[in-house]
């Protein structure tokens, strides 16, 4: 029965090994040869990246863009999951249903409802002018604010959900215990909920962190054709200028980076699940 | 300063009080705005596409349904719909028959494979996308072939099944495997047990993870970017190349349309799959 039962992964393991890992593998290669053809070993396209402050600077920057955007969505993500957690159920629904709502819109269509409200004749600009907040529009479009705000906007619900996950199974009487113990609200929200919540938090930021650096929409419709993320410095060298394997190694580099904060983060978690326990 | 429980004096309550009012308060604030943020834009872009003008203004200049009516006409962004369309069912009929099949085997399973398939099905919403819709694209050439909608479609279900795994493995984790025991006991075979007891209490998770995985393909731009040509144009795709080039109202319009679509779906996922509880 048991082996019956395993083999049902096959079909998907199978499609994942033709159509997954296969290619991460030929793009691995590409990355590595001097021609298209997948012949002749050669460093040459990392050594490119690495060596120019042009290319490793836009590495800097979707990885700097990545941790603004998250630190934006756990700064107002945690807030609505902790409200969300203590309302009751029908609340809890309108409020998971309005949070998820952006997500499952169209991101391009997110990304352009931002425009409307972002450009120099856009809502945004019309109430500050109106209140003589300022004297002239600003300028939001194609600024790296103005992508941190997009990206926190359309990435919220990866951080909302997990946190109220978390949240919700957090055993009401400890918090009780705190305040019996003569812990004020802040206190316990210090020492006991955000403590027993970092589960969460951290599979938020890395869900959240993941999806922000790879927001190809939100990063070329937002920033414009001047701020260039990895994601653009991809395609654009894959189909403009059809440098298949130096494109293929930005795409490793890039995985690769990703890759590592997200290791990082887990391993940020196993310290803390190991500091809990102790 | 740490305080032992014992000497510390309870603090008048009216502290308490306040401090407590004052979390409540910041905490409200910053989720009101968070909500209103969240919700503003979708309203923001249905109201700007009844403008009776040219131009992308809010509060739009007049209202009318002009733009909408001019979608009517809009031929080429009609086909990259149905495009849209026709690989996004593709898509998450294969997800959910793969993804299930998945879960089913993995779901229950510690054994060390069944973790390492784990990781393997969902690294793709790790995984930058546009670095794998470009080395789909590549290994497409390799074997000969040109993207077609078929690499289209698997491409998709590389993204699109880890929602399906994530939503039907939490329903499965939460099925007492007695039941299952007792469906066999009862000399009901693996297929049957399948269909008459483990499908109808999942089937909420699998509904909720289709629906996810339909709209993740319906919106995919990552991977459409480099698997669809001018003949599998799709959606997305034409939109946002449009509103590169020149944006004009009848981006909005489209907009408007999809905004409304998801929120009926989501409605009805919502009803038959309960959605909200499926996604936390």
């Amino acid at each position: 029965m048991r082996l019956r039962e395993s083999q049902l992964a096959l079909p998907l393991a199978a499609l994942f090994v033709a159509f997954f890992v296969a290619p991460l593998a030929v793009l691995g290669a590409l990355s590595l040869s001097a021609e298209p053809g997948l012949a002749s070993f050669t460093f040459r396209h990392y050594v490119r990246f690495f060596t120019d402050r042009f290319h490793t600077s836009i590495l800097l920057d979707t990885l700097w863009l990545g941790v603004l955007a998250t630190g934006t969505c756990f700064v107002f993500g945690f807030p609505i999951a902790w409200i969300c957690a203590r309302s009751s159920a029908r609340w809890q629904s309108v409020l998971v249903f309005l949070v998820v709502l952006p997500i499952l819109t169209s991101v391009v269509v997110r990304t352009f409802s931002w425009i409307v409200i972002l450009g120099r004749h856009g809502v945004l600009n019309q109430i500050a002018l109106g209140l003589g907040m300022v004297d002239e529009p600003m300028r939001l479009l194609f600024t790296e604010l103005g992508v941190v705000i997009v990206l926190a906007q359309v990435q919220m619900p990866l951080m909302v959900l997990p946190i109220l996950t978390v949240l919700s199974r957090i055993d009401p009487n400890l918090l009780d215990a705190s305040t019996a113990l003569g812990a004020g609200a802040w206190r316990t929200l210090w020492r006991v909920t955000l403590p027993l919540a970092m589960p969460g938090i951290l599979a938020g930021t890395i869900l959240t962190y993941a999806a922000c650096v790879t927001a190809f929409v939100t990063q070329t419709l937002i920033g414009g054709a001047r701020l260039i993320y990895m994601p653009l410095h991809i395609y654009s060298q894959a189909v403009g200028a059809n440098d298949w394997p130096f494109a293929a190694a930005i795409s490793v580099i890039f995985m690769f980076a990703v890759l590592a904060v997200v290791w990082a983060l887990n391993l940020l978690g196993r310290v803390d699940r190991g500091a809990a326990h102790a | 300063m740490p305080r032992t429980a014992g000497t510390a004096a309870p603090r008048p309550r009216r502290t308490r009080d306040w401090e407590a009012a004052s979390l409540r308060f910041a905490f409200g604030a910053i989720a009101a705005v968070a909500v209103v943020v969240l919700v503003a834009p979708s309203l923001i872009v249905i109201l700007t596409s009844f403008t009776a003008s040219h131009s992308l203004k809010f509060p739009p200049e007049g209202l009318s349904w002009r733009w909408y009516l001019a979608l009517g006409e809009a031929h080429q962004m009609q086909r990259a719909a149905w495009n849209s369309l026709v690989v996004a069912v593709w898509t998450t009929v294969l997800s959910v028959a793969l993804g299930t099949a998945a879960a089913l085997a993995i779901a229950r399973s510690r054994a060390a494979w069944a973790r390492a398939c784990d990781v393997l099905f969902m690294s793709p919403l790790l995984l930058p996308a546009l670095a794998f819709g470009f080395a789909a694209l590549i290994y497409v050439h390799l074997l000969g072939f040109r993207p077609s909608l078929t690499f289209l479609v698997l491409g998709h279900v590389i993204v699109c099944v880890p929602f399906v795994l994530r939503t039907t493995g939490a329903a499965l984790s939460q099925l007492d495997p007695a039941l299952l025991d007792a469906s066999r006991s009862l000399g009901a075979g693996g297929w049957t047990t399948f269909r008459r007891v483990t499908l109808p209490l999942i089937g909420r998770g699998v509904g909720a993870g289709g629906f996810l995985a339909f709209m993740a393909s319906f919106d995919n731009v990552p991977v459409s970017l480099f698997l669809a040509d001018e003949r599998t144009e799709v959606l997305p795709i034409h939109l946002w190349q449009q509103i590169e080039t020149n944006l004009d109202v009848r981006t909005a319009a489209v907009s408007g349309l999809i905004v409304v679509l998801t929120l009926v779906l989501m409605v009805l996922a919502e009803k038959f799959a309960g959605l909200s509880r499926q996604l936390r």
